[in-house]
């Protein structure tokens, strides 16, 4: 009914549907362009003479007979044995998450089903601490850490994270929660349920789709954290950003780039299957932050 | 809910939140009031055959149990927030009294490191989230505008750069602009100059510092409006358009004013965002040309002489600056409240 009104002119269409295009090669383009390249030689994919060599790998085929080569992979993943990092990281960001998500989910259906202004109260910190950049924390962490002896070990950084995700866990589940009905867990409760059985019979059943989306967000703050990793873990046991920042300096000098670039490439690719699965969570767990604030 | 039952569900969570967080916002206040001992210095006589000389040397034993016995380090109230690499307050006095036009007076302050910082700081952030705003609105209009079909995939292809870590995003980046990589060695053949480089010069690093920003950003402000315009209502739009309003006045007057609260809300959450800038930084290898608060925290944390009083005055000052940047949510938030109690 509307498509009559809603036609528009030709000049339009061309012009909105190029500059879409335009912003997709801009939003994709880095990322194919270093993954072709990562499969490629240095002399290739930092190519002087001309950026096509990185297309066909001239250089490639000289230093290693095909166009396509795994020795950045190699060197990375096996020289520079880049699966402990990927390993510490699983480690990181299974536990952050898991912890996080399950005393965020009681704090956070605490806070939809109070009405007290303590509630408030804590509601507010948890968004002054969610907006503090997290490097402003790490000098307070690195003094008792050391004279504990606790620095440099992966559970502290797992127990430092879940800290740091809670003001966000805590916001965005307490929104969810304020959306399921407030009659559903009374009822139980006017059954006899107490406040507690209410919330194991009633509420989760009903929450993993709420729970989900703040996991994929817990999950990317603990994957993509740099400043609490490089600052809190020893070198023996880094996360993956930590290891690649740090091999940025020893790998340059020794013509090693290639190493940077496969590591960084395998790094993306759980994003990237993230995004894919999860494509409809994320956009809604952005959107749930928008209508809440 | 009850007190009691309220305690037990929110005591863990809180737990978490006050030992790591809020106790270490304590610490970081009471260490920038700190600063490191200095070493024991004592007088030896160094004798050789001939004679006795006297020399100053450090007492390693002295200096090591000074530390042990009070790691803070010796009290100097808000010594560290005035010296050089802080507010700089002599500094500033120093250069006011000398300079002699305004130009000069602000080129003395770049030079002293907290403000060099706070000025990419501010300039990022300033620029950053408006460019953002405007950018993903018209890519949320153009995609609201696609066919079906198309929608999905184009929505999985925006949400990369936002998605991927921020450091291993500005590395992407940054092997593209390298002098040797895509567009740097593009850019020298286009201008003709091969010792054209994106890194040597500040003004071209802190383009290319806003430019990732705007990459890394645009696909949160695109998502938040794209969902706004599934909820502009249909009616108010065909109104309009029988009331005879061109396009662009239904997008001006109708879908704008509609999207404004979003747009509040991107502004925000980007100027946040971009005050705690501090991984490009590290990525693009910008120091010597770009620093931001966080950085500076960073580089008086990282590596073997840890200053720790000099980063936690830096972290005390962001925080407040965060603080005060926060300031617009939390009037809203205490409205809300209020007015969700009613």
């Amino acid at each position: 009914m509307a498509s009559q009104a809603n036609r528009r002119s030709g000049l339009l269409i061309w012009f909105s549907t190029s500059m879409i295009v335009l912003w997709l090669l801009i939003a994709i383009g880095p990322f194919a362009w270093t993954v072709w390249g990562s499969f490629k030689v240095q002399g290739d994919f930092f190519s002087k003479a001309d950026w096509r060599n990185a297309v066909y790998g001239v250089m490639t085929t000289v230093e290693t007979g095909s166009a396509f080569t795994l020795n950045g992979y190699a060197g990375a993943w096996i020289q520079e044995e880049f699966w402990r990092n990927v390993l510490n990281t699983s480690f990181v960001v299974t536990f952050t998450v898991i912890i996080s998500l399950t005393i965020g989910t009681l704090g956070g259906y605490a806070l939809a089903r109070s009405g007290f202004r303590y509630a408030f109260w804590i509601l507010i910190a948890a968004l002054v601490f969610r907006a503090m950049p997290h490097i402003t924390l790490v000098s307070g962490y690195l003094l008792p850490f050391f004279q504990w002896n606790l620095w440099g070990h992966l559970t502290t950084t797992v127990v430092v994270l879940v800290a740091i995700n809670q003001p966000f866990t805590l916001w965005m589940l307490h929104s969810f929660f304020l959306n399921i009905p407030k009659d559903m867990d009374e009822s139980a409760m006017v059954d006899g349920c107490t406040r507690f059985q209410a919330f194991r019979h009633v509420i989760i059943p009903v929450m993993w789709p709420g729970v989900i989306t703040t996991g994929l967000f817990s999950f990317l703050l603990a994957y993509n954290d740099f400043a609490i990793t490089s600052m809190l873990l020893s070198s023996e046991n880094q996360t993956m950003v930590p290891k690649i920042a740090s091999f940025l300096g020893t790998v340059r000098e020794q013509g090693n780039v290639m190493f940077a670039v496969a590591a960084v490439v395998s790094a993306i690719i759980p994003l990237f299957f993230l995004v894919l699965f999860f494509q409809r969570q994320i956009v809604s767990g952005l959107t749930t932050g928008a209508v809440k604030g | 809910m009850p007190h009691r039952t309220f305690v037990w569900f929110i005591a863990p969570t809180l737990t978490a939140m006050i030992l790591f967080i809020a106790l270490p916002i304590v610490s970081v206040a009471i260490q920038s009031l700190y600063v490191a001992h200095e070493q024991v210095i004592i007088e030896v006589e160094n004798c050789n055959p001939f004679k006795c000389e006297a020399a100053l040397t450090v007492d390693v034993e002295a200096t090591r149990k000074l530390n042990e016995d009070a790691p803070l380090g010796r009290f100097n109230a808000l010594g560290t927030y005035a010296n050089r690499n802080h507010l700089a307050l002599a500094e500033i006095g120093v250069v006011w009294n000398e300079s002699k036009s305004w130009r000069q007076f602000v080129a003395g302050v770049y030079n002293l490191p907290f403000y060099k910082a706070l000025f990419f700081t501010l300039t990022y952030t300033f620029v950053v989230a408006p460019v953002v705003l405007v950018l993903g609105l018209f890519v949320a209009l153009g995609v609201n505008a696609l066919p079906r079909i198309t929608k999905g995939p184009t929505i999985f292809v925006s949400l990369l750069p936002m998605i991927v870590t921020p450091l291993i995003g500005s590395l992407i980046l940054f092997w593209m602009v390298d002098a040797d990589g895509i567009i740097g060695a593009t850019l020298q053949l286009v201008f003709d100059d091969n010792d054209l480089s994106l890194k040597a010069s500040a003004p071209l690093t802190w383009i290319l510092l806003i430019v990732y920003g705007i990459w890394h950003n645009t696909p949160f402000s695109f998502i938040v409006f794209y969902a706004g315009l599934q909820t502009v209502p249909k009616e108010t739009i065909e109104a309009a358009q029988i009331d005879g309003a061109t396009r662009w006045q239904r997008v001006r007057y109708v879908v704008v004013p509609y999207l404004m609260p979003l747009a509040v809300f991107i502004i925000l959450m980007q100027l946040m965002d971009g005050f705690r800038i501090f991984e490009p930084i590290v990525g693009f290898s910008a120091s010597a040309k770009a620093t931001s608060l966080s950085w500076i925290i960073f580089n008086d944390l990282f590596g073997d002489a840890k200053l720790f009083g000099s980063a936690a005055a830096t972290s005390m000052m962001t925080i407040i600056g965060v603080c005060f940047l926060l300031t617009p949510v939390l009037i809203r938030t205490w409205r809300d409240f209020n007015t969700r109690r009613v």
